[in-house]
């Protein structure tokens, strides 16, 4: 299925759940904030929330600033 | 001009309390702009900040493998000061402030809502509906805004955790440029801290910002544009100690003629 993961369009396996997602794109969970269709998904709910066909996904971090 | 001790607000040696937290520094640092994320760290340690900003962007899914930026900012030593810079509406800053609550794990947020690309200068209809969106959630808010003494006393009406007025535009290094109306703020509200946040360039800026009373000074640019940022770290501390310092010593007042020093009377003749 595609979703959109920052802005651009991606191919992930039907039922990828938000873990499925950052592991596929090799990034540390714990530190990467996970934001479905403008709505915060819970760190403790990546492992079972599954994406769904033309999900929009941001994936967020601290970066510096002032 | 005379800058005479400010009457009621606290001079007595004490912490800097936002929200339900205490901190012994009262220098906030911005970790944006260094030459490297080493030079960054040395700066911080080089200040005694206890607080750090951080802003929060996507993540840049082209590069792999870098680093975090957090692989730098010791979690036991720093609090976590997260920005809504960039924001340029209440809908937006409240939402990258749901999304820091959740990557830091605290409640704390600088908030800003941008009202113009060219100055920086906050947007104070939005910046006051984030406010008080974001106190009704919890959030320990921190408000970059204008030295403006009425939306100052909004702010604190809906629950701002601290007043952060600018002393001039962002990463402008122009230093205090509004002693007159930080001094009002400083006179009226009395409550919460009044922390100068933008405009510092230079160590003698933050000295003068704590000298009028103001209870903390927040920079970036100042530092970590400066030619040795870890230097400049060092010299902003002392500045911000120093400034303290003054302000609970009472400066004595100003006056147009000499006044000796030595005894008067019993010269030799």
């Amino acid at each position: 299925m595609t979703v959109v993961v920052n802005g651009d369009s991606r191919q992930i396996p039907d039922g990828c759940t938000v873990t499925g997602l950052l592991r596929l794109l090799e990034l540390p969970d714990g530190r990467i904030v996970v934001e479905r269709n403008r709505e915060l998904i819970p760190r403790s709910l990546h492992s079972q929330t599954q994406l769904s066909e033309g999900d929009r996904i941001e994936l967020v971090r601290f970066v510096g600033g002032g | 001009m005379k800058h005479e001790p400010i009457e009621g607000r606290t001079a007595d040696g004490g912490r800097l309390q936002l929200g339900p937290s205490s901190f012994g520094s009262r220098l906030l640092l911005g970790t944006g702009k260094y030459p490297s994320d080493q030079v960054m760290q040395q700066a911080l340690e080089a200040s005694g900040t206890e607080i750090v900003t951080v802003a929060l962007r996507r993540v840049d899914l082209s590069r792999r493998g870098h680093g975090s930026l957090l692989d730098f900012i010791d979690p036991r030593r720093y609090t976590l000061l997260p920005n809504t810079a960039g924001c340029t509406t209440a809908d937006e800053a409240v939402r990258t402030a749901r999304l820091a609550r959740e990557a830091g794990l605290s409640s704390l947020i600088k908030l800003e809502v941008i009202g113009d690309a060219k100055t920086l200068f906050p947007d104070l209809e939005g910046l006051l509906q984030a406010t008080r969106i974001l106190v009704a959630e919890g959030f320990t808010v921190l408000p970059y805004t204008t030295d403006d003494l009425v939306t100052a006393k909004k702010l604190r009406d809906l629950g701002a955790a601290a007043i952060m007025p600018l002393g001039a535009p962002i990463g402008s290094g122009m230093g205090i440029q509004n002693l007159t109306h930080l001094r009002i703020l400083l006179q009226e509200i009395r409550d919460v801290p009044i922390i100068v946040d933008a405009g510092v360039g230079t160590a003698s800026d933050a000295a003068i910002a704590m000298e009028l009373g103001c209870d903390g000074v927040l920079m970036n640019s100042g530092v970590a544009g400066a030619k040795e940022p870890v230097r400049m770290a060092r010299a902003m501390r002392l500045a911000v100690e120093a400034g303290r310092l003054a302000f609970e010593a009472g400066r004595i007042p100003k006056r147009l003629y000499a006044s000796a020093s030595s005894p008067e009377d019993h010269r030799i003749e």
